[in-house]
């Protein structure tokens, strides 16, 4: 009998595809079921948000700034309007500041849900996803009543926030802290100690720091691989410097450790969350003193970033004194992480393509802006 | 059924087995039917949620509306499929499954035949699917559908070991393979042999769950690796075929585990007042709730994984029951 003949197969994952989570195109050579070549395909969501900018007013750019990573909406708005600020040096009432921290840590845990239920529905298990929009549901409740999204909240604003927080909602936010707490254990029982998921995921995918950081990975992606960075402890803005909270890192950098840096940031979230509810100001502004026209400085330029769910949001506006941005330049996380994808699925499996991607968490709408 | 077949042929006869048969398929089709009902109701009340409740009260023709939906649906195939292989491939894998369930006895009196080697009819004539699953893939002309077929055929051939083996101890200790036998041989001895065989219950079981495709070892229609796996072109009620194939092996399968293992209709504690056909449902509905349960807990394993653990861990645990049993019966334990 002569050698068998086998041949490699092309194969298109997506842009329609259930695992892929929007409109991302892979592009796999597989031998058998061995990946032998991939390549990522995007732009399939490009709305072109940074060109459109550049003919929107300061206030008006927020918006957009919801569309690039739908899920954590609250953190995108204020990578903008911190920017901004800064561009023109207004400070913010601390009133604001607060009710700004608590919005952002809350949808920062709303953002890490839908990671954990999508990604483990990609594993094959479908009950924590149902789990996750469960407790999902509440944040997304509380963040409804003070902005009227659920969503695309649209709710900083340059100098502040555009509602107060209504009354008795700190109250809630108070009690869903102890509450999810509870909840966080009980994913833990369902997910982290069974034992297909840890063989499934254990030493999957790894990289070390010095590779995460060449490629320009920030976020659980690069603290996963046991590098200490977070933005909200090594740069900190607005009011991040007055809570005690850790950054958590992995040991070995496999898609496991990315799981559990991720979960943990659940818990620091909600101690944070804890601090901030404690010390909120009882009374105060919620918009400092703007002018009616935001118009930024002549020959002016300003970079600001700051942690997103996905990583380092950054976001740099060069301003001619106009009312509009002359260039602003987005730094997007789920773009800058998913570079790493190709060199950690090579040589993998086909089944192994839902947790190497899940556990890169990206968000098609700020892959392609 | 009622000895009908040890009769002289005669087309009364053959139309009385023919009408019997048309009732079981009846049987099994509500069974698969509510089977679905029950498997969404039950996931649905471990995920908070409230499963089917709209068409009908309670939701109880939720499948029914589904079934009939799949009916008229228009019947695609595609042009670049192998035309006849497409055609036939749901038949070949349905066939088999219905075939195996008239050697399963359900009570004293209620079964179709009683043969001899039952046990091994059910393993050769279950092996047959697979060769339905294959073409579908095969045919289909779709690269997923393809990955799909091979990963099921890998599976089940992979687990049909150990699921044999793992009734093997169990023809150790009656010395017969008719599954009539084996019921009465729990009966007269009092026990039933999933205590006796336990490790043999835990790797039918492990293996059975393997052999009909479900959660923790669905990979042949893996969703988010293969869309849906070897199926992935068939449409309207081709497709209701595979899921029913499905279906059925898991009435067939529970049901064998039940007779096997759980004493088939025998009644414990003397509780003889309550019929033996509810005796044997009961059974059975607490292993097909198992499946679903698992189904709502588990993640999936990995293709290299799932075979890794039935070469390396179920067979040599099969094998390992099948000389302890064998021992035991040499020193006269059993």
């Amino acid at each position: 009998m002569g050698e068998l003949r086998t041949e490699e197969m092309l194969l298109n994952v997506g842009p329609q595809h259930p695992s892929t989570h929007g409109v991302f195109r892979l592009v796999v050579k597989v031998d058998g079921e061995t990946i032998t070549e991939c390549i990522p395909v995007i732009g399939y969501l490009h709305r072109g948000t940074e060109k459109l900018a550049e003919d929107l007013t300061y206030t008006q750019i927020i918006p957009y700034t919801d569309r690039l990573d739908y899920l954590a909406s609250m953190l995108n708005n204020y990578a903008l309007v911190q920017a901004v600020e800064e561009l023109m040096d207004i400070k913010v009432p601390e009133r604001a500041e607060y009710i700004r921290v608590i919005v952002m840590e809350l949808n920062r845990i709303a953002s890490h849900l839908v990671w954990w239920g999508t990604g483990l529905l990609d594993l094959g298990a479908i009950s924590p996803f149902l789990f996750a929009f469960r407790d999902r549901e509440y944040i997304v409740d509380m963040l409804n009543e003070i902005s009227g999204g659920r969503l695309t909240y649209n709710y900083m604003r340059v100098g502040g926030v555009k509602w107060d927080a209504p009354a008795g909602w700190v109250d809630k936010v108070r009690k869903f802290v102890p509450y999810f707490r509870e909840k966080i254990k009980e994913y833990h029982t369902l997910v982290t100690g069974n034992e297909i998921f840890v063989a499934r995921v254990k030493g999957l995918g790894i990289y070390d720091a010095q590779t995460a950081i060449d490629y320009g990975l920030t976020g659980p992606n690069l603290r996963g691989s046991n590098f200490k960075y977070d933005l909200r402890k090594n740069a900190p803005y607005s009011i991040y410097d007055r809570f005690e909270f850790e950054i958590p890192t992995g040991e070995t950098g496999d898609v496991y450790d990315r799981y559990m840096v991720r979960m943990e940031e659940l818990e620091q979230s909600l101690n944070i969350l804890e601090q901030a509810v404690a010390s909120f100001p009882e009374e105060g502004e919620i918009m400092a003193k703007v002018p009616k026209v935001l118009r930024g400085p002549k020959d002016a330029e300003v970079y600001t970033r700051m942690e997103a769910s996905k990583g380092e949001l950054g976001v740099h506006i060069v301003s001619n004194g106009k009312d509009k941005p002359y260039r602003l330049k987005l730094r997007r996380p789920s773009f800058v992480n998913l570079q790493i994808l190709p060199d950690i699925l090579t040589g993998r499996s086909m089944a192994d393509i839902p947790p190497i991607f899940g556990a890169i968490d990206i968000v098609l709408g700020e892959v392609d802006a | 059924m009622f000895g009908i077949l040890d009769q002289q042929f005669s087309w009364l006869n053959f139309t009385i087995l023919a009408l019997a048969a048309v009732a079981l398929l009846l049987v099994v089709l509500l069974f698969v039917m509510y089977a679905i009902y029950f498997e969404r109701k039950v996931i649905g009340w471990m995920q908070l949620r409230k499963g089917p409740n709209r068409t009908g009260p309670w939701g109880l023709f939720q499948t029914v509306a589904d079934v009939l939906k799949l009916l008229i649906k228009e019947d695609v195939v595609p042009k670049k499929v192998d035309r006849f292989l497409f055609l036939i491939a749901p038949i070949i894998s349905f066939t088999p499954s219905f075939m195996v369930i008239a050697a399963i006895p359900f009570t004293e009196n209620l079964y179709f035949t009683d043969i001899n080697v039952g046990l091994l009819y059910y393993g050769a004539i279950s092996s047959l699917s697979i060769t339905g699953i294959l073409l579908g893939g095969w045919a289909s002309n779709n690269k997923y559908s393809i990955m799909g077929g091979m990963r099921s055929v890998a599976q089940m051939i992979s687990y049909e070991v150990p699921l044999i083996m793992s009734f093997l101890g169990i023809v150790l200790m009656t010395g017969s393979l008719n599954l009539r036998d084996i019921v009465h041989a729990q009966i007269d001895s009092g026990i039933w042999f999933i205590f006796p065989q336990f490790i043999g219950f835990v790797v039918f079981l492990i293996a059975g769950n393997a052999e009909l495709n479900r959660t923790p070892f669905d990979l042949p229609e893996a969703e988010n690796e293969l869309v849906a796996g070897y199926f992935v072109e068939y449409s309207g009620f081709r497709f209701a075929f595979f899921m029913l194939t499905e279906y059925v092996y898991t009435f067939a399968l529970s049901s064998l585990m039940v007779t096997l293992f759980l004493g088939g209709w025998d009644a414990p504690f003397g509780l003889t007042f309550i019929p033996p056909i509810v005796w044997f449902a009961l059974k059975f509905l607490l292993l097909v709730f198992y499946l679903f349960w698992a189904r709502a807990t588990f993640p999936r394993v990995k293709i290299q994984q799932l075979m890794e653990f039935a070469w390396k861990g179920l067979i040599p645990v099969a094998l390992f029951n099948v000389m302890l049993t064998a021992v035991l019966k040499t020193l006269g334990i059993f």
